[in-house]
């Protein structure tokens, strides 16, 4: 449910910005369309000159975005405004620069800014798509809770293990604690963005760590114990520690989920900024080229 | 003596009376005969009895702080013991005629021949008698069964240390209560129990001490506010199974105890007063005896000064000690706090003392007639005086006030244009005024509403309901008017019933006439709002249920109630309701089978309004019955709506339960839009010198909408209360802010329910954004955990801070228009229905 009161990025004060890109693409077409009498369309005549320079400066404001973002005092408009301008704008960009290129390509420098731009713009689509699918995911992930609730309540089921571990035979009890001891949350970011289960377990036969994804082997282990358990306090134990287990399962799911649905939302701009600066510095390559070689 | 006649008998040793002793002793020592004139009388068996009743070395304070001494006694400050040895001194210094053991049974005769009997069966004669009891006489039971002085109930305590390790629960929010329950905390478990929610009639420095005890969580030191003592269990023959149950905000509470000390202040002796032939102005037990300014009482040469006469605080009944004996001498003298006055009452046109214009406001106000002249004074004190001048009068008056602020005054009379608006509607602003003279206008949404005339009062609605301005005030020529801070105003009500009850009243009447625009006679309509009751609700507690036949209707006055349809666990929460809200009118409107239940979604204040009131009410305008008919259409409109969206009324009950009924501007995000990029909170940081006042992952979700550890600015807001520097204040706009004059003390971060205020040293300012951007200096936008605090700052400590709902910053809340897509928004509870409306 959204709700009335919020306004996506993308209808952001009724599609305004929408209808701004719509416009300047109109207007650039026009612009293109009307090249080709004396000659061909190209980024050197006038109409191309003119594209070539709303389309700079239309990389410069959305470049901007990154500044204004952090003008945390800045009067200049809503940041989200700002947001729902950089991604209609960009999105026309993909064919006002293409109307400046006259769809001409090489192996040039000319040609790599175009390439660049293009990678911008593809890897910003790609953020939007994170932007618009992503958040609803992680609330449906958490059902109410926050990661920190999830990680607290890791530490209270971590504590009752321990505990029921206690009244274990030695050899469950010492598995049960190499399963809480090799529990891998996440890793660095790339696992976190696979969002892999490493976690392993040390089997007291062999010494060995050994794959413990998703807790199932641990969970295995104490399932196959139960009912060979001729003690009663054990079994008590160990009925515990299957639901505990369950629940330290079910946790590190949803803890790893977050890790990964986060490390999607922030992944593309590792793309989109570097992007952004090799596309800047092409750019100008790009433009003292055409300068020097009139 | 003279013809075995004093001048005057002074009875009770205490502060007041052993100052007044001190001066009569130099008029004494000054004459050449070597005859006594004065005589002071004593119960018990050594001066100032209270006080050396006190506890070992208990701190004396000398509040108030702005208030000079004026005593041959000295008195500063300082440790029980010495503040008595202090005054033995003085007695022997001064030559004090003291008598001990004799208390004083009879007083009979007139001035100047007054017949003092003692219990001894002695008597004494004098011209005058200074009455200086005190109210220590009898302390206040608990009122139930079993409450009787016993080893397991007490109503003093002498020595702390005699316990160790026991539980008890000290009763009461008053200093003695406060003191108690401190000096038992060092090897007890201490419950202290107030009836109220805040500590509001100790002194500043016990105040400090209570909050800091119940702050700290490592001790054995629990407070219970809005509570009252529901039952005594006395313990069995072993001493053991005692116990008390306690009505709480949240139900009955037992706890098992060793002993229960009761501090409930004390009933002045009234009755040995009264045989005296001292009048009182009513039948209440705090009531107070009529003095005037020279403390005499109705009965000519007997002055009563110190507790009895009203005033607690050790040094003001000393000055009156002083000042007493002056009058009785003949001589003229002003209070100690003149000079205060005069500075308050400088840039009036009167050519008047200052005493003079005090008895004259006095008598203006009918409120405030019958109040005890020094409480008046004080209040006074503790209040502005505002004059609205014409603009030539003004812009002269401007240059005197000028002048004389530079010259050392700190407290003048403050000036407005005549015209200007005191205040606007739909502001937050919550002194209450009261008009000494000319007239103040009452405009609601652009129409004049009421004229209000000299000794009428205003600014009784925000006071009481924490919400804006319901209309604008506007001051006419020359009129005078008495602004008195919020925080004196609720002190008073608490302490001084009578002026509790004016306040209500006329909060009735004008509630009533916002409401049902009644066309009913004045006296009709006071006698009208004499009869209806106020109510209190605690937070969930329900107000009436579902399919009950109801016969009454409430005018909210305080809080929100949420309406809701259906079985616990079923239940549909389908519209809240604020202060100046109708609940359950349908009742009396048509069918009388209430519709909903009721709940209080926080503590609620209403008033109940049965069918014969509102009949009387509507029938004397009966063109006003389409308006509230309307009204109530308008409410079953929107209420089925969202009845009838099962996810709106849960969002509405969720939203509820975190508390946001009494929200005024409360941060919302949208989880589906959220991408978890902390811009919020880095605004937050960047605009609020590097610290973050709000948590945005940390905070209840339900179905999409998240509220985060933000501050929500309280109607009436928690944090508030007992800030000791009075640092926290609500800016016309709403937002509560706290200023400069923090001192650290954690009290509102203990107070907030919310959890959003948090200590913290001032951060060093950081390199600017290009030089992050492009010289990697610093860490970069956003609050940096690791900075290191500059020594000067680690040196003032840490200080409180919250959102300020960005009021400094022209764009509004940083943290909104921060948020790259739109999750964010700040909403007020009117928002709840439009939030999930039309879904």
């Amino acid at each position: 449910m959204v709700p009335n009161m919020f306004q996506s990025i993308l209808k952001y004060k009724k599609y305004r910005y929408l209808k701004l890109s719509l416009l300047s693409v109109l207007a650039s077409y026009i612009l293109y369309l009307s090249q080709g009498s004396s000659q061909p369309a190209n980024g050197g005549t006038l109409q191309g000159y003119i594209l070539g320079i709303f389309a700079t400066f239309l990389v410069l404001l959305l470049a901007s975005l990154g500044i204004r973002k952090r003008k945390y005092s800045s009067n200049l408009g809503k940041l989200q405004g700002w947001t729902s301008a950089h991604i209609y704008l960009g999105t026309s960009l993909l064919l006002i620069a293409s109307f400046h290129a006259a769809f001409q390509v090489g192996w040039n420098i000319h040609t790599l800014a175009y390439v660049l731009l293009l990678a911008v713009i593809f890897s910003g689509f790609y953020g939007l798509y994170t932007y618009l699918h992503y958040p609803r995911v992680l609330s449906i992930n958490n059902t109410g809770g926050t990661q920190n609730t999830w990680l607290e309540e890791m530490g209270e089921v971590d504590d009752k293990i321990k505990a029921q571990a206690s009244s274990c035979q030695i050899e469950m009890r010492l598995f049960v604690l190499s399963a809480l001891k090799n529990t891998i949350l996440s890793g660095n970011f790339y696992p976190q963005l696979r969002g892999k289960d490493l976690s392993k377990i040390r089997e007291q036969s062999n010494k060995k760590l050994i794959p413990n994804k998703n807790q199932q082997r641990i969970i295995d282990a104490i399932a196959t114990a139960i009912p060979q358990s001729m003690n009663q306090a054990e079994s008590g134990a160990l009925n515990q520690l299957l639901t505990l287990f369950s629940r330290r399962q079910r946790l590190l799911k949803i803890i790893r989920r977050n890790l990964q649905v986060r490390a999607y939302l922030k992944v593309w701009l590792m793309f989109h900024i570097p992007l952004t600066v090799a596309l800047m510095a092409a750019l100008i390559v790009h433009i003292l080229v055409v300068f020097i070689y009139w | 003596m003279q013809d075995g006649r004093y001048k005057v008998v002074i009875i009770g040793s205490g502060p007041a009376g052993l100052s007044a002793a001190g001066r009569a002793a130099f008029y004494d020592n000054k004459s050449p005969d070597s005859q006594k004139t004065h005589l002071l009388l004593e119960s018990f068996s050594s001066p100032a009895k209270t006080i050396y009743q006190y506890q070992k070395g208990k701190h004396v304070m000398d509040e108030p702080g702005f208030l000079a001494l004026r005593s041959p006694m000295s008195f500063v400050a300082g440790k029980r013991e010495n503040v008595l040895d202090n005054w033995q001194q003085g007695i022997n210094k001064n030559q004090i005629n003291i008598q001990f053991n004799s208390e004083v049974v009879k007083i009979s005769g007139e001035y100047p021949q007054f017949v003092i009997q003692l219990k001894n069966g002695s008597s004494i004669q004098s011209e005058n008698i200074v009455l200086s009891i005190g109210l220590q006489g009898n302390p206040r039971k608990l009122g139930l069964e079993n409450d009787a002085e016993s080893n397991f109930v007490r109503y003093t305590l002498e020595d702390p240390d005699e316990f160790e390790d026991k539980t008890v629960v000290v009763i009461g929010a008053g200093d003695a209560a406060i003191e108690n329950a401190l000096g038992l905390a060092r090897n007890n478990k201490v419950h202290i129990v107030n009836r109220r929610n805040e500590f509001n009639r100790a002194k500043e420095g016990n105040l400090n001490a209570v909050l800091t005890a119940i702050n700290n969580k490592s001790n054995q030191f629990y407070c219970q506010y809005n509570t009252n003592v529901k039952a005594v269990n006395l313990p069995d023959e072993n001493n053991e199974n005692g116990s008390i149950v306690l009505d709480t905000p949240e139900g009955d509470l037992e706890i098992a105890c060793d002993c229960i000390i009761a501090r409930l202040g004390a009933i002045a002796p009234r009755r040995f007063v009264e045989s005296c032939g001292v009048k009182f102005p009513n039948d209440k037990p705090t009531s107070i005896p009529d003095l005037d300014n020279n403390y005499q009482s109705n009965v000519k040469g007997l002055y009563i000064i110190g507790a009895l006469g009203g005033y607690p605080l050790i040094k003001q009944a000393m000055n009156q000690g002083y000042e007493v004996i002056e009058f009785i001498n003949g001589n003229e003298v002003k209070p100690a706090d003149h000079p205060l006055l005069e500075q308050q009452f400088k840039l009036l046109p009167y050519a008047m003392d200052a005493q003079k214009v005090l008895d004259l406001y006095q008598q203006r106000v009918p409120m405030f007639k019958r109040m005890n002249a020094l409480a008046f004074r004080e209040l006074i004190i503790e209040s502005n005086i505002v004059i609205a001048l014409d603009a030539e009068a003004y812009q002269e008056t401007s240059i005197t006030q000028k002048t004389a602020l530079t010259s050392g005054f700190d407290k003048l009379t403050n000036l407005i244009r005549s015209g200007d608006y005191i205040f606007k509607q739909g502001n937050y602003s919550n002194s209450f005024y009261t008009i000494v003279e000319g007239s103040v206008e009452l405009i609601k949404d652009g129409n004049k509403k009421f004229t209000l005339k000299a000794g009428q009062f205003f600014g009784e609605m925000s006071l009481l309901s924490g919400r804006p301005r319901q209309a604008s005030a506007i001051a006419s020529d020359d009129c005078i008017l008495i602004e008195t801070p919020r925080k004196i105003m609720a002190k008073l009500m608490n302490s001084n019933d009578e002026v509790a009850d004016g306040i209500n009243r006329v909060f009735i009447m004008r509630a009533l006439q916002t409401a049902f625009n009644p066309k009913l006679p004045p006296k009709e309509m006071n006698a009208l709002a004499g009869t209806i009751e106020l109510v209190e609700f605690k937070a969930k507690q329900v107000i009436y249920n579902q399919k009950e036949i109801g016969n009454e209707l409430y005018l909210i006055r305080s809080g929100t109630v949420s309406l809701s349809k259906g079985t616990e666990g079923n239940k549909l929460v389908t519209y809240q309701l604020q202060s100046g809200d109708l609940v359950g009118q349908m009742a009396l409107m048509g069918n009388s089978t209430r519709q909903h239940t009721a709940e209080a979604a926080v503590r609620v204040e209403a008033l109940k309004i049965n069918k014969q009131q509102f009949l009387k009410l509507v029938q004397s305008n009966p063109s006003q019955i389409k308006v509230l008919q309307a009204q109530l259409s308008q409410k079953m409109k929107k209420s089925n709506s969202i009845g009838s969206v099962v996810e709106a009324s849960k969002t509405i009950k969720f939203l509820l339960d975190e508390g946001l009924g009494e929200a005024t501007n409360a941060l919302i995000i949208n989880e589906n839009l959220c991408v978890n990029c902390d811009n919020c909170e880095t605004a937050c940081a960047e605009t609020h010198g590097g610290i973050s006042r709000l948590d945005r992952e940390t905070g209840a979700s339900f179905d999409g909408l998240h509220v985060p550890i933000s501050c929500r600015h309280c109607e009436q807001p928690h944090c508030m209360k007992d800030c000791p520097a009075d640092a926290i204040h609500r800016a016309e706009s709403g937002e509560v802010f706290i200023d400069d004059s923090c001192i650290g003390c954690g009290n509102c971060e203990t107070n907030c329910v919310y959890d959003v205020i948090k200590m913290s040293y001032t951060l060093p300012k950081k390199p600017g954004l290009f030089s992050w951007m492009f010289l990697g200096l610093g860490n970069g936008p956003g609050e940096d955990l690791d900075a290191k605090i500059n020594p000067k700052d680690k040196e003032l400590g840490k200080k409180a801070v919250k959102c300020d709902a960005c009021m400094d910053q022209k764009g509004g809340p940083a943290c909104v228009r921060a948020c790259p897509t739109g999750a964010a928004i700040r909403i007020s509870p009117n928002d709840f229905v439009n939030l999930v409306d039309g879904t």
